[in-house]
């Protein structure tokens, strides 16, 4: 199965997309609540993981690497790369939507641009490559 | 003190290395495992998360990503985050591009490139 990916793998796809914008969002909402960490203030770090914000950024760009690695059992780098980008048009739409902030004419067009990206490798074959050396990839590594 | 403009871009190319090389190394451990739904249905999600975290190819990448993390600091500490985050994103974007191109046999084709391109010039449009 190498040109049609599953409903569980857009699913994954979809996870990378959103965990790792949303929990950096949650990790910088909670370091605003703890406040500067610095050489002076070192014991914040201790502070911040007992912060629900930090905590739940940390859980959720934990959940990022794994479905990130999982996407490439499966998948090209080439074809997750542009699916990782968008986590900058979420970050963008919520800063937006949810916090009001201004977007300009030029972050628009770069949204776009990722979009069109992501268009771009999503009709294409998911994995590539030489059939026969992976093979003997995979028999010298496990 | 003020860094010189070689000190900056060598600490941007110094990170975008590492993630290049994290990202292409994660890459290489995972294609060497296969499907990790696959591999999970034959050994269960112990056994899985065990042949993940002892694929050397795995450990080295993760290693490096660790680096890139700390490098990462110390590049915005002598660069604006207006330059460096949209460098380094862009350098990484292209540089995982060739590395999947001539290290991970990836077919890279028109249709990719032109993605990357896409991505590199909206990431920079981004940080406007």
């Amino acid at each position: 199965m190498k040109h049609v990916l599953r409903p569980s793998q857009y699913a994954i796809l979809l996870g990378v997309m959103l965990s790792a914008s949303v929990g950096d969002s949650f990790l910088k909402r909670g370091m605003e609540q703890v406040g500067a960490v610095n050489l002076r203030h070192p014991d914040l770090l201790w502070h911040a993981l007992f912060n629900p914000y930090v905590d739940i950024g940390i859980v959720l760009l934990i959940g990022f690497f794994s479905l990130y690695t999982t996407a490439l059992s499966w998948a090209d780098l080439t074809f997750v790369m542009p699916a990782t980008a968008f986590g900058y048009v979420v970050l963008a739409l919520m800063g937006r939507f949810w916090l009001h902030e201004h977007l300009s004419l030029w972050r628009w067009l770069g949204i776009l641009l990722i979009v069109a990206a992501v268009g771009f490798v999503a009709g294409g074959p998911s994995r590539t490559g030489h059939p026969e050396l992976d093979r003997m990839d995979a028999g010298i590594g496990r | 003190m003020r860094s010189s403009p070689l000190h900056v871009w060598s600490a941007i190319l110094f990170v975008a290395t590492l993630a290049v090389l994290g990202e292409v190394m994660i890459a290489a451990g995972m294609r060497q495992l296969g499907d990790l739904d696959e591999l999970r249905s034959r050994r269960g999600l112990g056994g899985t998360i065990a042949a993940v975290l002892t694929n050397s190819r795995f450990v080295v990448g993760a290693l490096c990503m660790a680096l890139n993390f700390f490098s990462m600091l110390f590049a915005l500490s002598i660069a604006n985050l207006s330059l460096a985050g949209p460098a380094i994103a862009a350098l990484t974007y292209v540089g995982n591009a060739v590395a999947a191109r001539f290290f991970l046999r990836e077919h890279v084709d028109r249709r990719r490139w032109l993605a990357t391109l896409c991505v590199v010039l909206g990431v920079i449009l981004l940080s406007r």
